[in-house]
């Protein structure tokens, strides 16, 4: 730790371009990454939108994009699912928050390494630069898992050319991305801490930016590995995901497509489709973790903020993340239940699945005690963290169905899947993102965002997004199958249009309220009230210094860490919080 | 704000449960042999887990509006937690978890480790984009051989699975594009895909099983109740992934010998 001035000696940097583009300051870079996932999140949004109004109107002729095809809804399906799970909930909970406020909390003056740090967020701009390009040449229809052969063969269908190389390469520069961020944050909580902090007095949510990196240390090297055999088979002959025979003949039978091929045979041989599954799943299944412990971890430090009370169990806070991360690399075969993988291995991924669901509810029971006996108080950020509990809890109880391999047979690919795992990865996270938001903005920009447009936000929200994903639950079970452009095929599909129309006006109120969040965050970027240093009274570092911090983070001072990070009501202190550096006298354990 | 939230969460959590409850929106009834106990242990799953679901979102409800700041009197319980109640927890969840997940493996065993019956029923179903197709062996009870460069989808019923007229055995397979079974007998199933993976998903029989490229997977399962059952596609396969449908009949003995006998006699 000694090493720390050395390193950081930088001075503020002069000039624009120094200082907001090729910034190395973790501040700048976590707001860089902040907004590209903010238009990200929007883009990606825009495309859901667009997919629930041909899920019900197949046929209209929208603005701008005229007809949707079927193949044209696959590519949407495919841009959003990629652009949410990638560019939105690795991105801004992690690069974002997890760049401005981990050395801040952990009283550092900066990142271990700010150049890797700039680089590695220039990296990921490039790759997202690269996925949007697909969108211009056809993007590929292959969903954001890209099973082989559908996604290794040009001729398996449009958007399987030129748009296909340029997802999966977009995919690998994502994780070169994240692997230099993920050994920049790891490095960053093990020497860069100040004195007094150790690993039991971090906060929780640095705990959960620490446990987040590792899991993308280990995850993204082998999707990379993946990514980079699948460019392989699809451009160099190889065949690692592609076995013999196949014909791609069906186009030809198929009238409305606008794609056709004559036969052919694809000279490929010996490779394995279920490869590609286990490597994809390998790295997918901790994804997940990874973009749900950061919001974990803001739960936990909002939770306890606002309910003014010290966090229940935090030691069992931080085993339980532990066990997740860890459990999270065993399970990835519940993905494969239904794809050929020997049932004896679905029995062990089964049991192991189960296992993770226990640290799970740890950590639910844990929010539910801190806020037992508390003094809850009504702020936006904490509305978020209360939603986000209560979506985590639904989302989460699914879980236990999917984890079956038996019940897993009639809900594998049906909508009761694409209703767990946006309560649980998709709006919980986005939820972590939003609690984030209203809490942090006072410190990043200095200035309060309305409470009265967040609660209008927090209320439509969590009602709409209950109103979309919910129902998919029922749909599930009814057999409605994912991935579908239309219901129109299948007769008893047809019957579950209702629900399905209810869904998407759902989806359209819920979409049209993310715009209060927008005009909110700019609106009170400029005109907001003007914040004190702390004005949540908080204890952990981040709200000891000035507001926005200066360029070391704490103008000169080094701090000096005595206490945990969270402690409310102390009894006997003289206020209800005690901070991390108030000097070691003022009563707290 | 307080009751708003409680209500919230609460109206949220009745809303949600009651379509559930009420099986509004439900699984088909089932026809075969195991959705019985599929059916059972979702029963058992369902039940157990809406506990926790009303428990938690109704603990989460009641808490924030029961401990909502009421002013700086409002005591406030000093507490960094309770081991005690930490361990408890995790023992329970983890008995509920492991047991929920025992009791449904052998209706699993019976499914995926057992091989299919004597006298099972053999058809074998092919995947291709944009259609399933069945083939039975015939009475010399053996599958022809197929090669993948006679596949020719346009053409149809023996040209799309690319059976091999040379072979011996393929002069009394029978390609048909609605899958024909007898009630009450095991179907012995061949899965198997020409260019992508697809997924044969019959929800009335509780059935899916993916067809892989380059694998040919054995399943089994019985039908117990004879009619028309929907099959569906339940994996991304391509732009006419949605269309890629087709239909189970479950019928008696007699009909189906009946069915099988007409085939032959158009064949020759
Ligand atoms: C306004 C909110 C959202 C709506 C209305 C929405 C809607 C949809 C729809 C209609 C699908 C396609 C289902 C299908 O055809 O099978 C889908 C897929 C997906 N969504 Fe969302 N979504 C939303 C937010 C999110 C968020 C926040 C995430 C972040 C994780 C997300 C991640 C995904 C993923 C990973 C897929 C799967 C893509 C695939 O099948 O390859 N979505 N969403
Ligand atoms: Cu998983
Ligand atoms: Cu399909």
């Amino acid at each position: 730790m000694a090493s720390t001035e050395i390193i950081h000696a930088h001075a503020a940097p002069q000039g624009f371009i120094r200082k907001y583009i090729f910034s190395l300051d973790h501040k700048v870079i976590g707001l860089q990454y902040y907004f590209l996932a903010l238009i990200a999140v929007f883009v990606g949004m825009g495309l859901s939108l667009l997919m629930r109004i041909h899920l019900i109107w197949p046929n209209a002729n929208l603005p701008i994009f005229g007809a949707i095809k079927p193949e044209t809804y696959l590519m949407f399906l495919t841009m959003h699912g990629t652009i949410m799970v990638f560019f939105v909930l690795t991105t801004a909970p992690q690069g974002g928050f997890g760049n401005y406020f981990l050395p801040i909390q952990i009283g550092a003056p900066d990142m271990a390494f700010p150049t890797l740090n700039m680089l590695s967020f220039w990296t990921t701009f490039v790759a997202f630069v690269v996925l949007v390009a697909a969108f211009f040449v056809g993007a590929p229809l292959h969903g954001w898992t890209g099973y082989a052969p559908l996604s290794a063969v040009p001729s398996a269908g449009p958007g399987e050319g030129l748009g296909a190389d340029l997802w999966i390469t977009s995919i690998a520069i994502f994780c070169a991305a994240s692997l230099m961020g993920a050994l920049n944050f790891i490095t960053t909580v093990l020497d860069m801490r100040a004195k007094g902090m150790t690993m039991m007095r971090m906060p929780l949510t640095c705990w959960a930016w620490f446990i987040t990196a590792i899991l993308g240390l280990l995850a993204f090297g082998v999707l990379l590995a993946a990514g980079i055999l699948l460019l392989m088979d699809r451009n160099l002959g190889t065949s690692f995901f592609v076995p013999g025979g196949l014909n791609f003949t069906g186009q030809t039978s198929f009238p409305t497509g606008g794609f056709s091929s004559s036969t052919d045979l694809i000279k490929h041989n010996g490779g394995s489709p279920l490869l590609w599954q286990h490597l994809f799943w390998f790295f997918g299944h901790p994804e997940v973790y990874i973009a749900i412990l950061p919001g974990m971890g803001v739960a936990s430090q909002l939770l306890s903020t606002f309910s003014r009370k010290p966090i229940f169990g935090y030691r069992a806070m931080v085993y339980a993340m532990l066990g997740i991360g860890i459990l999270g690399f065993v399970v990835w075969g519940h993905h494969m239940f239904m794809s050929g993988m020997s049932p004896y291995t679905a029995f062990a991924f089964s049991i192991m699945t189960m296992a993770i669901g226990v640290p799970s509810a740890i950590k639910t029971f844990n929010w539910l005690g801190t806020l037992y006996q508390g003094r809850v108080r009504f702020h936006t950020p904490m509305l978020f963290a209360i939603g986000f509990v209560s979506l985590f809890v639904s989302g989460g109880l699914s879980g236990p169905f999917l984890a079956q391999p038996v019940l897993d047979i009639p809900l594998h690919d049906t909508y009761f899947v694409v209703g767990h795992f946006h309560l649980i990865m998709g709006v919980a996270a986005i939820f972590g993102i939003f609690a984030a938001t209203y809490y942090w903005f006072p410190k990043m920009f200095g200035r309060m965002m309305s409470e009265g447009l967040g609660r209008w936000h927090f209320f439509l929200t969590l009602l709409g997004t209950y109103a979309i994903f919910m129902p998919m639950h029922y749909l599930g079970l009814a057999g409605q199958t994912r991935r579908y452009s239309e219901f129109t095929q299948v007769a008893y599909q047809t019957k579950l249009i209702p629900l399905q129309t209810f869904i998407t006006y759902a989806a359209i109120v819920t979409i049209s309220a993310q715009f209060i969040f927008l005009f909110n965050l700019f609106w009170s970027m400029a005109k907001g009230k003007k914040a004190t240093d702390n004005p949540w009274e908080a204890t952990t570092l981040e709200w000891t210094t000035a507001t926005p911090p200066p360029h070391d983070n704490f103008g000169g001072r080094t701090p000096v860490v005595s206490h945990g990070p969270y402690e409310y009501s102390v009894p006997g202190a003289a206020r209800d919080f005690v901070m991390q550096n108030d000097p070691a006298t003022t009563p707290a354990h | 704000m307080g009751l708003a939230l409680l209500a919230l969460i609460w109206l949220i959590t009745f809303v949600s449960t009651y379509f559930f409850v009420a099986k509004t929106w439900w699984f088909p009834v089932g026809a075969s042999a195991s959705a019985a106990w599929i059916d059972h242990q979702f029963a058992v799953t369902f039940i157990l887990m809406g506990i926790v679901f009303v428990a938690a979102q109704g603990a989460l409800g009641l808490f924030v509006w029961q401990y909502r700041d009421r002013g700086a009197t409002q005591p406030v319980h000093y507490s960094h937690g309770n081991a005690k109640l930490e361990i408890i927890w995790t023992v329970l969840t983890a008995v509920l978890f492991i047991g929920l997940n025992l009791m449904g493996s052998r209706v699993w065993a019976t499914e995926r480790f057992d091989p299919p019956e004597v006298g099972a029923v053999p058809v074998e179903a092919t995947g291709l984009q944009f259609a399933w197709y069945f083939r039975y062996p015939g009475p010399d009870g053996k599958y022809g051989r197929t090669k993948a460069e006679l596949e020719d989808a346009s053409a149809g019923g023996e040209s799309a699975v690319g059976l091999d007229p040379s072979d011996a055995a393929s002069k009394d397979d029978i390609v048909s594009g609605t899958m024909y079974i007898p009630v009450n007998r095991e179907v012995d199933l061949a899965l198997r895909a020409q260019d992508v993976i697809h997924s044969l998903f019959i929800p009335s029989m509780r059935f899916k099983q993916d067809a892989v490229p380059g694998l040919i997977i054995h399943m089994h399962f019985k039908p117990i109740q004879t009619g028309d059952y929907e099959i569906a596609c339940a994996e991304l396969c391509g732009l006419g992934h949605y269309k890629m449908h087709g239909m189970l009949k479950v019928v008696s003995q007699e009909e189906f010998d009946k069915w099988l006998a007409s085939k032959e006699a158009e064949k020759q």
